[in-house]
């Protein structure tokens, strides 16, 4: 049997990915008030510390660099929910399941979508909160490079166990507990290598372990979660 | 015009089963291009499953299903037919224009403003291309749904409810979109629980009882 002849045109993966681009953009700038909440909460919890604890000069120092990484994991968590939340309810979801184009490329660009406007922020603000909790000069490089090869693994890991509820309804609880275990390497590797660099010690190893994981991450991550989604969307 | 018509969509003993329960089947159906299908059944008795495993989101558990003389996978699915779910199948937050924008990119067309903004006045949503689908009425957002299909390629459609919540004047709309899609040549499979979908053209109607086993 031959093979029937494709009707309508075939697809450019790089015009999809612009118009999923451009259509999540839109949504997030709809939704500005819920993109702030990561930002917004990291600064909070990070601002609390100084006046839990106190604030004497070096007494917030040697723990800097683990809270500020604390801070920017759990803010990651807030946003997570709300990956494929509401294009699960209003079955946009669906019309992105039947595209043509391959799901991974899809998600692929949301997960973009998502790092850029929920953890960069947070990366971007992290020199605030780093000074705030007394973080020497000298290890902000490390943990700024600590940060941005973590979070993207952080929001690649998170969409794949988002995808994996989708079909759990709100699932509360369940997101979370199941991400956290994911989470754990990253942030042991993440404050590690700051911490490793507050000692004098070698750093790069942890930050090259960040790198390794991130490149395999990229390539299985949006593969991982489309798989997740096309089972848990049943 | 072709005299014997060729199948379009074939399904031999398509049965799905949840957990235990038999929702539907097993069930033999034939869409011919050139002619809508009408699938009717009481609430509850497996329209939507059925157009959901015909559009590939779903797995039956026995029978398979031909598409243009192919076995359904996904990707041979999403180019050849358009499914209008009882959701909207677009963000509440996003204008009109641009969710068809979209849509039309995620589906391989390339269409331009121009194209956009008629196939939106042929809904009748000329006047609402900048407005947000959350701002409009239900009825409104089955019509933007109605554009997206309209706009999409695929020779077969996959329409559950598509009469829900609109007007008469609405009703007569889809008639008048699904009567077009078969005159091209397209075949359409629509369930319905009413009496008042009437296409013009070629019409079967295909009974789906949902009387438990």
């Amino acid at each position: 049997m031959t093979t029937a002849p494709p009707d309508g045109v075939p697809v450019s993966y790089r015009r999809v990915a612009a118009a999923q681009a451009r259509r999540d953009l839109a949504l997030v700038w709809a939704r500005r008030g819920q993109a702030l909440q990561p930002l917004l909460f990291a600064v909070m919890v990070a601002s609390l510390f100084p006046l839990a604890l106190g604030a004497e000069p070096g007494k917030l120092a040697p723990l800097a660099a683990g809270i500020t990484w604390v801070c920017v994991l759990l803010s990651g968590l807030l946003g997570l929910e709300a990956l494929y939340r509401s294009d699960a309810v209003d079955g946009s979801l669906e019309q992105m399941l039947l595209s043509p184009a391959p799901l991974a490329l899809l998600v692929a660009v949301r997960i973009a979508v998502h790092w850029v406007t929920s953890a960069a922020p947070v990366v971007l603000a992290a020199p605030l909160l780093a000074e705030m909790l007394q973080l020497e000069a000298r290890l902000l490089g490390v943990l700024m490079a600590s940060l941005l090869l973590g979070t993207p693994l952080l929001s690649l890991i998170g969409a794949v166990v988002a995808a994996l509820t989708v079909g759990a309804g709100r699932s509360g609880i369940l997101l979370p507990l199941l991400a956290m275990p994911l989470y754990v390497p990253v942030l042991v590797f993440g404050a590690g290598s700051v911490a490793a660099a507050a000692q004098g010690l070698e750093h790069v190893g942890a930050l090259m372990l960040l790198a390794g994981a991130l490149a395999i991450g990229l390539v299985l991550g949006p593969l991982a979660a489309a798989a997740a989604l096309r089972i848990s969307h049943s | 015009m072709d005299a014997t018509p060729a199948p379009l969509l074939v399904a031999q003993g398509l049965t799905y089963h949840r957990n235990q329960d038999r929702i539907f089947g097993p069930l033999d159906l034939r869409v011919d291009a050139g002619e809508a299908v009408l699938v009717r059944g009481g609430n509850g008795a497996g329209k939507t499953t059925l157009l959901r495993v015909l559009a590939g989101l779903l797995e039956a558990t026995a029978g398979h299903a031909t598409l243009l003389g192919r076995g359904v996978d996904a990707d041979h699915l999403a180019r050849h037919c358009a499914y209008l779910g009882h959701r909207p199948g677009h963000a509440p937050e996003i204008g009109c224009l641009a969710q068809l924008r979209h849509a039309a990119a995620l589906h391989g067309v390339d269409a331009d403003s121009d194209r956009l903004e008629r196939a939106l006045a042929a809904v009748g949503l000329a006047g609402y291309e900048d407005t947000a689908p959350r701002r409009m009425s239900a009825g409104q957002n089955k019509r933007l749904a109605l554009a997206r299909i309209a706009l999409h390629p695929g020779r077969l459609w996959l329409m559950d409810e598509p009469y829900a919540n609109l007007d008469l004047d609405g009703i007569a709309l889809v008639d008048r979109m699904v009567g077009a899609h078969t005159g091209a040549g397209g075949g359409a499979l629509l369930t319905t629980h009413g009496a008042y979908a009437a296409p013009p053209g070629r019409v079967r109607v295909l009974a789906l009882d949902g009387s438990l086993a």
